[in-house]
């Protein structure tokens, strides 16, 4: 690491080493590099292959990412809406991805980032809300299940997972939702959108959500609507708008639509 | 930074410029090519796979099929890194001799993807280099595919191309099987006979655009009677 400083663009670039090793057992200065370093390159993993893409055959593996997933709390509980895009690199790996992962008949959580590391945690957290249930023989709380998943995702902090995710429900305190990432962010709120496709979401329910007191059909019509612009204009949304409904009951599956279809939906709308 | 003046032949200095220590990295991976797909039908389910393993410019064998046979009712089949490959396989049969000791019966081929999920996300933090597809009968006799990614993200499908010519015969499924952008015309569902035909052409096409496949196709037609093989010579350039 001296020697690097020393010789600097003269010697091997020890720098991605050095960054790798520091992000262990680091300061909060260290952190936030390794965390940039980590984050901003979602393709990559802790180990660095020698070869670059286009050096030879050599190739990176990657990952499943890129969403639009949203959520929001309304009078009647809580609207769940997401897309069903899976991308590797530039290429579509599937347009039937099922992000939202029931949790149990009363919770639901929402995927966002890299799939497996969604799809494994939340599996995680649904067997740790079932041994909650078993001990205290009650329903555990949005809160407490959150925080579960918080703290179980924070001690790989910095090692490359990748999870945006939002976890949804009904407890004793009403309709509970909580954004959850594996930067360590937790967070409670009324509205989220979640992914490569989020800002344009929020626009769309940002605009609806002004009118308060939306009927159950008013609410699922602007979730569906809202992922359906984020499909329009991100290229790493598409596929299919899965809507969920959270009640006091528990949650239902709203509907699945095709965007094909809706696109020509909305435009005979308009017409 | 090192100069070193060295004269030539014709009498004019050459430059030799060496800038330092160089590293020459070592990479715990390889990428052997090949293709796998698979397809599930009403009661049959088919796993192919070229037979070609290759590295970088050169073909170390023509007959190296990417189909394993997991159980009566499950075949995997996996392309990649073959190192990769042939461990994970062999750390899934151990698994499955374990469960049928354990519980006295065949793990199911909902069963077995669920727990390659968690296999493969045991490494999350050092990956096997593998594109997994699994194809088999379900509970209910159903044809079964569930395609993986690297670290264990999964889901079950009608269909699935995976491996290095996967971006090249994903799209001619899409359209021939899931009827994707074609207007007015009917949903056939897929005989078993017209599958196998489609997956014998679908690879002569990927051989002819994708260098690391061809050589020939193995193909394994799972059904309640078993596991049928067939293997399909294919260019061999």
């Amino acid at each position: 690491m001296a020697l690097a400083n020393v010789l600097q663009s003269e010697s091997v670039d020890f720098s991605n080493y050095g960054r790798k090793c520091r992000g262990f057992s680091s300061s909060l200065y260290e952190t936030e590099l390794g965390l940039e370093s980590v984050g901003g390159d979602n393709l990559s993993f802790a180990v660095r292959t020698a070869c670059s893409d286009g050096d030879g055959p050599e190739r990176k593996i990657q990952f499943l990412h890129g969403t639009t997933t949203l959520a929001f709390k309304f009078q009647h509980g809580v609207i769940v809406a997401v897309d069903s895009r899976a991308t590797a690199g530039a290429y579509i790996a599937s347009q039937t991805v099922k992000k939202v992962i029931e949790i149990n008949p009363y919770l639901l959580g929402t995927m966002a980032g890299g799939a497996a590391d969604c799809s494994f945690w939340e599996r995680l957290l649904a067997r740790q809300c079932r041994v909650y249930e078993l001990r205290n023989k009650e329903r555990i709380s949005v809160a407490a299940a959150s925080k579960l998943l918080a703290n179980m995702v924070y001690q790989y902090k910095g090692m490359g997972l990748s999870m945006g995710t939002m976890v949804c429900g009904w407890d004793k305190t009403g309709p509970g939702l909580y954004y959850v990432d594996s930067e360590g962010n937790r967070v409670c709120g009324d509205l989220f959108a979640v992914g490569s496709g989020s800002m344009y979401a929020y626009g769309i329910v940002d605009s609806g959500l002004k009118q308060k007191d939306l009927t159950v059909e008013e609410a699922c019509d602007l979730g569906c609507r809202a992922i359906y612009q984020a499909t329009y204009r991100d290229a790493y949304s598409g596929g299919q708008v899965n809507l969920y409904h959270v009640h006091s009951e528990g949650w239902n599956r709203v509907s699945q639509s095709d965007v094909l279809m809706l696109h020509q939906q909305y435009q005979a709308e308009k017409a | 930074m090192f100069a070193t003046q060295v004269y030539g032949d014709n009498g004019k200095m050459k430059e030799y410029h060496y800038t330092g220590p160089v590293e020459h990295r070592f990479s715990p991976y390889s990428f052997n090519g090949g293709t796998v797909l698979a397809v599930a039908g009403e009661d049959f389910a088919i796993v192919a796979s070229d037979t070609r393993l290759s590295e970088g410019y050169s073909i170390h064998s023509r007959d190296s099929p990417k189909c394993y046979k997991l159980t009566d009712t499950t075949v995997i089949g996996c392309s990649g890194f073959h190192g990769d490959c042939l461990t994970l396989t062999e750390i899934i049969d151990a698994r499955l001799k374990m469960y049928k000791h354990s519980n006295n019966k065949c793990m199911t081929s909902g069963a077995i993807a669920a727990m390659l999920s968690t296999i493969l996300y045991g490494r999350r933090f050092f990956p096997y280099y593998v594109y997994n597809i699994i194809g088999g009968l379900d509970e209910e006799g159903k044809g079964a595919v569930y395609s993986f990614d690297p670290v264990g993200s999964y889901q079950r499908d009608t269909y699935k191309a995976g491996g290095s010519a996967s971006a090249m015969l994903q799209p001619l499924l899409d359209n021939q099987i899931g009827f994707k952008n074609m207007e007015g015309v009917q949903h056939l569902p897929l005989s078993q006979e017209k599958a196998v035909q489609l997956v014998k052409d679908v690879f002569i096409s990927a051989a002819e655009r994708d260098v690391y496949t061809g050589d020939a196709l193995r193909i394994c037609i799972v059904t309640k009677d078993g596991i049928k093989e067939e293997t399909v010579p294919l260019r061999k350039d």
